[in-house]
């Protein structure tokens, strides 16, 4: 009985663990937005120093133009990016500064929760507006309104034209939801002075169709190396990453995970079937007199044998359930103890309930089998 | 199930003929060691009769309850319980034959231990197919005429050895056997409750007419019977009428 608890309750809590972390892992990947690819200036490596992408600034606006013009294409959002004080009042905050096309939204999938973000018109005239994360909206107006309020970024006052929706953690454990937003035109010109007018810091490029995501990336590598007038046989200056590839990498290992804990679980479960075989076989030697007698008032051998088999199966239900009740218990004790998101669905614990039931019939057979099968003389004659 | 209560009247109850029952027991040394416990019984019961078998320990007595109870098979010879060779039915068969035609009363009463006196003697029709309330209610005929009526949602350990007998009596009367055995009923009572339990064995052999074959080695208790077989070494050493 303790071992059926215990195996079920370990089922229950294991897959939905394992269910938690694949959900956490789908969030972040549906908080990115689908089909991208982000497209980092730098590459691989310059001569004969290799560098990490990022560390110098080959990518312009043009490039970014030019890649949105490509048939496979859907938006680009070129990006640069910069980290800068922030103040309101007496409140001042750190933070990323972004800088990005109205795009940028679109492709992130990404919209306001209070107030707007800045229009094509803010863009082109490189006006001095903000769209705000909510953490940052929270650490500089604590529970004041921020839309149409003033802030001022390196000293330079902006307005609030809104406030983002919260999109919590990226799949690199970033806060996406501590950083603020102006238009790219007036990043370049007011806040980062950049060495090379036009550059930015990458950008993020969203396909039509998760389908063409590999033709979309070769298009995108061919016009680049054209524009940046790359022979044959010379390395990119640039590298392209298909994050679609980097979720799909990240849900298997979410699901290898998952799988894992099931198969642990199983295990438990195991123990604790062969845990009721051992409890029936006793309890067939302790009531081989009480078979006898009732073979000796009449009871079949299919009779003795349904009884046995009920026996263990109502045991293995009982303990299915507490152990579903535990399993659950035991899942929420680890949520609010681990901080971990943990997802209980109703087929997860149909399937534990399942296996209880299927374990009880399966080692409850053999000691009932074994009743069934006693002589009733010797079973009477038993003491 | 079938019944062999139809059988014509002038066939007798019990008919065995030349019954052997020998044990194999495995010894580890000299491979198996065959016991003979019964040799040749032939033996006629007629239907309404109440027969006392006697005899020392080790006489063969029990086997040959056993053997007539349909709870073990003989080693040879041949059983016919109201006209039907029993000795060659399957368990299943022997099990409905036990249920239908037979009732028993043992020396240790035998009773379910964690069942109410009710549900005790009730088990029996349950096993018959008849539904549960109609079971209980019949249940509770029984043990109403056997006095026990106020006692029906005692357990077995909370009733005295007189009544928990007089459940098994109960029990064994539930579906209207023809035959009842009885293995030494009355060994673990005392003088005077030993009385009143052969007293309800002599009435339901006079006024319902129903045959009682009993075990004892009491002489007292075999003078309740109308006929006295003697068992020896495995063979009948004495069948004769007595006058009550």
């Amino acid at each position: 009985m303790l071992g059926m608890i215990i195996g079920v309750a370990a089922v229950v809590l294991m897959l939905s663990i394992g269910q938690g972390a694949q959900a956490t892992v789908n969030q972040a990947i549906a908080s990115m937005g689908s089909n991208l690819f982000i497209v980092l200036p730098g590459a691989t490596s310059s001569g004969a120093m290799r560098q990490t992408s990022g560390s110098v600034q080959t990518l312009t606006i043009g490039d970014a133009q030019a890649v949105a013009g490509l048939p496979s294409i859907k938006a680009v959002a070129p990006i640069i990016t910069g980290t800068a004080q922030l103040n309101f009042g007496a409140n001042n905050w750190s933070t990323v500064v972004t800088g990005v096309t109205t795009d940028y939204f679109r492709v992130r999938n990404w919209s306001t929760e209070d107030g707007e973000v800045f229009t094509d018109t803010d863009f082109r005239s490189a006006a001095r507006v903000v769209v705000l994360g909510q953490v940052t909206a929270k650490n500089l107006f604590g529970d004041e309104d921020p839309t149409g309020k003033t802030i001022r970024i390196k000293k330079s006052p902006f307005i609030v034209t809104g406030v983002l929706s919260a999109k919590g953690q990226s799949l690199d454990g970033r806060d996406q939801d501590d950083s603020v937003f102006i238009p790219l035109t007036t990043g370049q010109r007011q806040i980062f002075g950049s060495q090379f007018p036009g550059t930015i810091r990458f950008m993020m490029v969203q396909g039509k169709s998760p389908e063409g995501m590999e033709e979309a990336e070769s298009e995108i590598n061919q016009l680049l190396r054209q524009r940046h007038r790359l022979a044959e046989g010379v390395d990119s200056d640039f590298t392209v990453r298909n994050m679609a590839a980097l979720a799909a990498v990240a849900t298997g290992a979410a699901k290898v995970m998952s799988l894992m804990l099931g198969a642990i679980a199983s295990v438990s479960l195991l123990v604790g079937g062969i845990g009721i075989m051992n409890i029936m076989l006793v309890s067939v030697t302790e009531r081989t007199r009480e078979i006898g007698i009732r073979m000796a008032i009449g009871a079949n051998r299919r009779a003795i044998l349904t009884q046995f088999l009920l026996e263990a199966l109502v045991i293995c239900i009982l303990g299915g359930l507490a152990g579903v009740a535990l399993g659950i218990g035991g899942a929420w004790a680890v949520s609010r103890a681990a901080d971990m998101v943990v997802v209980i669905t109703l087929g997860m614990v149909g399937l534990a309930f399942f296996f209880a039931s299927a374990v009880g019939i399966f080692f409850g057979f053999y000691p009932a089998k074994k009743a069934a099968s006693l002589r009733p003389v010797e079973a009477l004659r038993y003491e | 199930m079938m019944s062999v209560q139809s059988e014509s009247s002038a066939e007798p109850l019990i008919r065995v003929d030349r019954l052997c029952k020998i044990y194999s027991l495995e010894s580890g040394v000299n491979g198996t060691v065959n016991s003979q416990v019964l040799y040749d019984v032939s033996l006629s019961i007629n239907r309404g009769e109440f027969v006392a078998i006697m005899g020392h320990s080790g006489s063969g007595k029990s086997t040959l309850m056993n053997l007539l109870g349909c709870l073990d098979t003989p080693t040879s010879g041949h059983y016919w319980l109201a006209g039907r060779d029993v000795a060659s039915l399957s368990e299943e068969e022997l099990a409905s034959v036990r249920n239908h035609n037979l009732g028993f009363v043992f020396q240790g009463f035998n009773l379910l231990k964690r069942m109410t006196a009710l549900d005790n003697v009730a088990t029996p029709l349950l096993y018959a197919g008849v539904s549960r309330a109609e079971s209980r209610q019949r249940a509770q005929e029984l043990l109403q005429q056997t006095g026990l009526g106020k006692f029906s949602e005692y357990q077995p350990n909370q009733l005295s050895g007189g009544q928990q007998q007089r459940v098994a009596i109960s029990r064994a009367l539930v579906n209207n056997p023809q035959l009842i055995l009885a293995d030494e009923p009355t060994g673990n009572l005392d003088t005077q409750t030993s009385g009143e339990i052969m007293g309800v064995f002599e009435r339901l052999n006079r006024e319902k007419g129903i045959t009682i074959v009993l075990v004892t080695h009491e002489d007292d208790i075999a003078a309740y019977a109308s006929r006295l077989v003697r068992l020896k070494d495995g063979r009948v050493i004495h069948d004769s009428k007595v006058d009550s």
